[in-house]
């Protein structure tokens, strides 16, 4: 088809989401980006808005040039609308006209969007029901609890990324960055920059995973030269400012009184369990914990996508997923960085719009995408969470920092009920039911109860909205709810 | 694995759960079998509701009533059999408030109460101010309430769970992941137990206690039950100081519980969790199992929880979940043995009830299993009762026009007389 009448929406402006416009405007589409953030960038480029520009944002972000370049062609491109400050607050199937295939009319997808400033009153409702989506939620970072994570001064790496890139402010003034992945670099590269002591970066993954996941199959790492020149870069920041890299280590506790003061540091078998006797405390301000990251699936959950056994979209070689007329690209189909998310994003955008994958940039984009898929197994390979670390917890751990529910309430109450479902321990110990809505606890949980369903990450409401705001949407006249019903 | 029972119980919601807790306790060897977790069904999606305000006079109400005194001594029962550390069943007498806004709805709710007061409920009128003297936040349009300080709640899932493991204590065998798959028959065509994904499980009774999906759980055992999922929508605020003190309800509860109309009816049903939270509902739509979201269900439910309390306009909704009530085309559960089948037993059908009418629910299995004497007329929840045998013949069966309880305000989401499936 040529793409003339077709609407494609991507959800996100990180790499995946701007690529993907893009591809799809270049393609002949028409495009609407949608961003809860009031600037393009998402997570990776985060950077001061425009009204406090800064010369400096090129030392502070990987591939800012490629970043100016692609909301520069948006900005411009007559066919592209960017919606920023537009938050997702749910996704529906339809069964009313929607996505147009070569097949005719199917069933499609209407997002519901508030417009303004999240603590708003009144924030304008949208609905959108486009011909093609792309989904370019991204990641955000995962930190496993450890004794003292909810004292003032704890921060999750990408928290402490957040205020480096976003608000050019540290996060304290000696800051222990820990957990696991190549992301814990750049964000000591961060602190660094915006005036920080890093005194340490500590990996929990030993050399000898490091090793498997990153040194098997090098030819492959060949392709990915931008991702390992950027990675080297960051060590050799690190070894100017003489921080030292640690790897095989983890903050296993949190001391102080009302705020951080010190950590303890201590070994990591390979099975991520705290050695017995490797404990040192380290005097710190502030530290910076990640040990990896949780794909925003709520989205791709909500419009049916299959997800895969350790829960990432499912998408095949045009990154489209399981369900007709919708693409997905960057980390919710694997936490790759983001060559692969502008590459697959890239792929998104072309084939949601309809376009021709053999001919243009696509070619390059697929071959560079595929390049960077093993990026994305090589860390899971080398830094994926080991189930050893539980070893670090105590009873009195807090394990949902909402709720303040502690690892021995936990244990307690699945030995009292018997019940490992991850729901009712939700609804019995309360972990999981507060305001972050187990974003943050709820792998967690359960990798403690044993329990890999999808359950936790299912969220129809994606982020909280205003009942006033809800009590304002319009009831359209295509009413879904009255269809004949199976006996 | 093969094994023995009295009586297996399929279902490890609420219901499932008062049945296993009555039957051992009385003596009879149980398992409960469920093919997915304990009390993840029906159970752990509603609010965990022990309603008189909401039911007429007639046998829902007399097995309301029951299970509400059983519901206040279970709640210090289980507490001093399972001790202090086990999660509360937070049994909260709180009291239900009806109010409505118009002269009309005032006329309807005066009279259903004055006939619910004939059948011994507590219901006392109030006036607007008074009505704002128990809710502060009320919205000033409210002219008049109906006070039920018997209504209460429990957290469904806890006292799911606490059943259970009471029900253990008395030596029953609760095995989870565990699908029925078929039936064991006798030389004679009884009911003798059930075929399993793991194993057999012979019995001298199998009670249907599967909720919504307990007309697939019969089908498969060869029989049959007319019960169907009827779809429910609850939403959380964030966590917030205590507002709101009672049930509240809007006068269109009613209208919504006791219809039959398939489309989608809201009403708003509010009240504070001990958690913080704000819990909204309710809405009914009869989709099947259709567990997709629909905003559409949401926007009229706000508007009706704003409109009864103003301030819930500022407050934040973060979640929204959905269930399946079993819903029943007369409006009654089903509680005794199957007619067709004989070692078959339905303990099903409570619709929004389940909770509420889970305790007495469990006596009358017991009592009709083992012969003890029944604290309620069983004979309006048999299997048998002719409201259901006229629907029997044809498996495609559409609803039946159930006797309509009041309508107190307009409703303007649906008209109950209108759409048949």
């Amino acid at each position: 088809m040529s793409g003339q009448e077709r609407h494609v929406v991507v959800v996100g402006a990180g790499p995946a989401g701007l690529a993907a416009a893009r591809a799809a405007a270049d393609a002949g589409a028409r495009v609407t980006v949608l961003d809860a953030a009031d600037v393009l960038g998402g997570q990776y480029w985060r950077h001061l808005p425009d009204e406090r520009p800064a010369g400096r944002e090129h030392l502070l972000h990987h591939k800012w040039d490629t970043y100016r370049a692609l909301s520069d062609a948006l900005r411009a491109h007559p066919a592209v609308t960017v919606v920023p400050t537009a938050q997702v607050w749910s996704l529906e199937q339809v069964s009313s006209p929607g996505l147009v295939s070569s097949s005719g009319r199917r069933d499609g997808v209407r997002l519901n969007v508030l417009v303004g400033e999240p603590d708003a009153a009144g924030r304008a409702a949208r609905t959108f029901e486009p011909d093609a989506l792309v989904l370019a939620t991204g990641a955000h970072d995962r930190t496993l609890p450890f004794p003292g994570w909810q004292l003032p001064g704890v921060y999750s790496a990408g928290a402490a990324q957040a205020l480096a890139k976003g608000e050019r402010v540290a996060v304290g003034r000696r800051v222990v960055v820990a957990g696991a992945g190549p992301f814990l670099l750049p964000v000591a590269s961060s602190l660094l920059r915006t005036g920080a002591t890093v005194l340490g970066v500590h990996e929990a993954s030993r050399t000898g995973s490091l090793a498997r996941g990153w040194l098997d199959r090098p030819w492959e790492l060949a392709g990915a030269v931008g991702k390992a020149g950027e990675l080297a870069g960051y060590v050799g920041e690190l070894v100017r400012h003489r921080v030292p890299w640690r790897p095989g280590e983890a903050v296993v506790a949190a001391h102080g009184d009302g705020q951080v003061e010190a950590v303890t540091v201590a070994r990591l078998d390979a099975r991520w369990a705290p050695v017995p006797g490797t404990e040192r405390q380290v005097e710190a301000d502030a530290v910076a914990v990640s040990h990896g990251f949780t794909p925003r699936l709520e989205l791709a959950i909500a419009a049916g996508c299959a997800l895969t056994a350790s829960r990432f979209v499912i998408v095949d070689d045009t990154q489209a997923t399981s369900v007709p007329g919708v693409w997905a690209a960057g980390e919710i189909t694997g936490i790759g960085g983001a060559d692969a998310a502008l590459a697959e994003g890239a792929v998104a955008g072309a084939a949601a719009a309809g376009g021709d994958l053999g001919a243009g940039a696509a070619p390059r984009a697929i071959r560079s995408r595929d390049r960077a898929r093993g990026f994305a197994a090589r860390i899971e390979a080398a830094h994926g969470i080991r189930g050893g670390w539980v070893r670090w917890l105590r009873d009195d751990t807090v394990v949902c920092r909402c709720e303040e529910t502690t690892y021995g309430r936990v244990r307690e109450v699945v030995e009292l009920t018997g019940s490992h479902e991850t729901r009712s321990v939700k609804l019995t110990s309360r972990a999981g039911l507060g305001p972050c809505q187990a974003r943050m606890c709820g792998r967690t949980l359960q990798d403690l109860l044993d329990d890999g369903g999808t359950g936790v990450d299912r969220r129809p409401i994606v982020v909280p909205v205003r009942l006033g705001d809800l009590a304002a949407t319009p009831t359209s006249s295509t009413h879904t709810a009255s269809q004949p019903q199976e006996t | 694995m093969d094994v023995a029972a009295d009586v297996v119980i399929v279902g490890a919601g609420v219901v499932g759960a008062a049945c296993a807790r009555s039957l051992a306790l009385a003596g009879a060897s149980v398992v409960v079998l469920d093919r997915g977790a304990a009390a993840a069904g029906t159970s752990a999606h509603g609010e965990g509701n022990l309603l008189v305000s909401d039911k007429g006079p007639g046998p829902e109400l007399v097995l309301a009533q029951e299970s509400l005194r059983r519901w206040t001594a279970l709640a210090g029962e289980l507490a001093d059999e399972l001790g202090p550390r086990f999660p509360s069943i937070e049994h909260d007498a709180k009291g239900g408030v009806v109010v409505v806004a118009s002269d009309a709805g005032l006329t309807g709710l005066r009279e259903f109460a004055a006939a619910q007061r004939a059948a011994g409920v507590e219901a006392v009128e109030v006036t607007g101010d008074r009505a704002r003297e128990l809710e502060p936040d009320l919205a000033p349009g409210v002219l008049g309430a109906i006070h039920y300080p018997q209504d209460a709640q429990v957290q469904p899932v806890a006292a799911a769970e606490a059943l259970l493991a009471s029900a253990r204590r008395a030596g029953a065998v609760v095995r989870t992941g565990v699908e029925v798959t078929g039936p064991l028959l006798g030389a004679d065509g009884r009911l003798t137990g059930v075929t399993t994904t793991q194993g057999d499980v012979a019995a001298g009774a199998v009670v249907v206690a599967a909720g919504p999906w307990s007309a697939d759980v019969a089908e498969r055992l060869g029989s049959w039950v007319p019960v169907r999922p009827r779809r429910g929508t609850v939403l959380v605020t964030t966590p917030m100081p205590q507002r709101i003190h009672h049930k509240v309800y809007d006068g269109d509860y009613f209208a919504a519980t006791q219809s039959a109309g398939a489309e989608l009816q809201t009403s708003a049903v509010i009240e504070s969790t001990r958690g913080g939270t704000v819990l909204i509902g309710s809405s009914r739509e009869q989709v099947g199992f259709d567990e997709r979201f629909s905003a559409e269900v949401l926007a009229p439910m706000a508007r009706r929880a704003v409109t009864v309390f103003p301030f819930l306009a500022e407050t934040h909704v973060m979640r929204s979940y959905l269930g399946f009530r079993p819903y029943m085309p007369d409006h009654l559960p089903v509680i005794g043995a199957d007619p067709a089948l004989p070692g078959l037993w339905f303990a099903t059908g409570h619709e929004g009830a389940g909770v509420g009418l889970a305790p007495a629910t469990g006596d009358l299995v017991a009592a009709a299993l083992l012969g003890s004497a029944p604290a309620v007329d069983p004979a309006p929840y048999a299997a048998d009762r002719p409201t259901l045998q006229a629907l029997r013949p044809t498996p495609d069966v559409s609803d039946v026009q159930a006797p309509r309880g009041i309508c107190t305000s307009d409703t303007t989401e649906s008209d109950p007389e209108g759409a048949r499936s």
